[in-house]
This record gives structure tokens, C-alpha cells and sequence, in this order.
């Protein structure tokens, strides 16, 4: 029996046909635990997504934060008759409209992406992210009927 | 650092971080935030009500806190579109990243009275 094989400190080995070295696999190899090839783009949309939206809702957000809770007052000037005015105004509505779809998606994305990364367990992920779907839709069809169905002399 | 991870440490690490953690803070805000608008369709007295919370002192440093979290959050989030679309974004992401902690601190610091002064007068008195 070849000795070498037996040495187990790397350094007093000298691999050669007879002796190879051992095989590291690269870190990025296909295994049997690897999903399946993507055939679609959807990540890369989401990526995209993120940035276009997220430069969006820099203004769309921090102006938002002005008027709600600096300018006239602060928090203190937000009642039923102050939402009934802002909405009196297609503008306001189409604004928050815009800002609920946009904010409730990148936030959506984003939460995906820290499942994916923290959930290791197949099963916990796909209920964490089913649960974060029925969540994301049901704010956003609500918040949009909200808006649309708004009735300013609601008793 | 320990080996076999992916965590670099310093200021990459961190603000990748604190992107993450201010995130998930504002997301479940958020949620919050349609429900309780939601209560313009149940009648003008539940909206006022619930909106009288928003108007106390705790909450009013809890919503500080919100803007922390989202100044930082859109902030560091033009400096990520930086560092991916521009050819130099990686080379200065350490120099932004100190740039947004300035600007932060200057927005929280003219945020704190709008946003903390009426808390501050019903504690303190007129």
C-alpha cells in the first residue's frame, strides 16, 4: 500500500497521477439539491423593479411625510375632515393610490427576497411567502377600494 | 472573521443591514398604516378615534422612529441604484454611504420639532 495516501497534513503530501489531490467541488456546482434552471427573466424584472419604484416612492413618500406629519401642524391636523379635503382632489387620490400599489409591491418584493435568504426549510418558506401574499394582496384591495369607494358624508 | 461566511463587516455589511431591518419596519407599518385609513368607511368618529393614538406622545416618538427608518431606507436605497448604474458606484460606495448618514442626521434633526414638538408641549406644558 502507497503511503502517501495515508498522510493526512496537506503540506507533506506530493500529489501525482497515483496520489491525486482530493476534489473541491466548486462552490457553485449543480448538485442534486439545486433548483432547476430558470427559464424566465422574473428575477430580473424584480430587480429592476425595486429601483424604478424605489426612486418613486423617494418623492412620492417623503412628500407624503411632509404634509402628514411637518407642515400645518403636524400629526396634529389629521382627522376624517382633513382626509376628506386631500381626497376631494383626483390628484391626492391618484397620488396615494399610486403610492399604495408601489409601496405595498416593494415592500412585497422585499420581504420575499428575506424569506428566501433566512427560511431554509422548504415547507417554512412556502407558507412564510404564501402567508406574505394573502397579506400583501388583501392591504392593497383594500386600500385601493378605500380610496375608490370614499364617501365624504358617510355618517 | 469566521471562516465558511459571507459577512464582510464594515460599512457594506452594516448598511445592507440597516436596509433590511428599516425595510421590514416600514412593511409592517405600512400594514398598519391601510388599516387604520381603512376606517374612514366605517364612519368619521372610529377614524378620529383611533387617529387620537397617533397624537400621543409615545406614538409621536414611535413615528420619529418611522422616519428614521424611512429616510435611511430611501437614502441608502439611491446610493444602492448608484453603486449598480453608475461606472463608479462601487468605488465611492463607502464616501456616499457617509454622505447619506450626513444627510440623515440633518433631515432627523429638522424632522425632530415638526414631528416630536407637540408631544413635547403636552408633556411639558404650553
Amino acid at each position: 500500500m502507497n503511503k502517501a495516501i495515508e498522510t493526512t497534513d496537506p503540506a507533506d503530501a506530493t500529489y501525482g497521477p497515483d496520489h491525486p489531490a482530493p476534489v473541491i467541488e466548486p462552490p457553485r456546482a449543480r448538485t442534486g439539491r439545486s433548483p432547476r434552471t430558470s427559464r424566465t427573466n422574473y428575477e430580473l424584472y424584480g430587480w429592476v423593479f425595486m429601483r424604478m419604484s424605489g426612486i418613486l416612492l423617494v418623492v412620492l413618500v417623503i412628500t407624503h411625510l411632509l404634509i402628514q406629519l411637518v407642515l400645518d401642524g403636524g400629526v396634529s391636523k389629521v382627522s376624517f375632515a382633513f382626509v376628506a379635503g386631500r381626497w376631494a382632489s383626483p390628484f391626492w387620490q391618484a397620488w396615494d393610490l399610486i403610492m399604495l400599489w408601489l409601496a405595498m409591491l416593494h415592500g412585497g418584493n422585499g420581504l420575499r427576497t428575506i424569506i428566501n435568504d433566512y427560511a431554509e426549510r422548504d415547507t417554512t418558506r412556502f407558507w412564510l411567502k404564501m402567508l406574505l401574499y394573502t397579506a400583501t394582496v388583501f392591504t392593497v384591495l383594500l386600500g385601493t377600494l378605500v380610496i375608490f369607494t370614499f364617501d365624504p358624508n358617510i355618517s | 472573521m469566521p471562516a465558511g461566511t459571507l459577512y464582510r463587516g464594515r460599512e457594506g455589511m452594516w448598511s445592507w443591514v440597516a436596509h433590511r431591518v428599516t425595510g421590514v419596519t416600514v412593511f409592517f407599518f405600512l400594514f398598519v398604516h391601510v388599516l387604520d385609513t381603512a376606517l374612514v368607511r366605517v364612519s368619521p368618529e372610529a377614524y378620529d378615534d383611533t387617529i387620537a393614538v397617533y397624537k400621543t406622545p409615545i406614538v409621536a416618538v414611535m413615528e420619529y422612529g418611522l422616519v428614521a427608518a424611512v429616510l435611511f431606507h430611501a437614502l441608502n436605497g439611491l446610493r444602492v441604484i448608484a453603486v449598480d448604474f453608475w461606472a463608479r458606484g462601487a468605488r465611492y460606495q463607502r464616501q456616499m454611504l457617509w454622505t447619506v448618514v450626513g444627510l440623515w442626521a440633518l433631515t432627523m434633526a429638522g424632522a425632530a420639532y415638526p414631528v416630536l414638538g407637540h408631544a413635547f408641549r403636552e408633556l411639558f406644558g404650553s
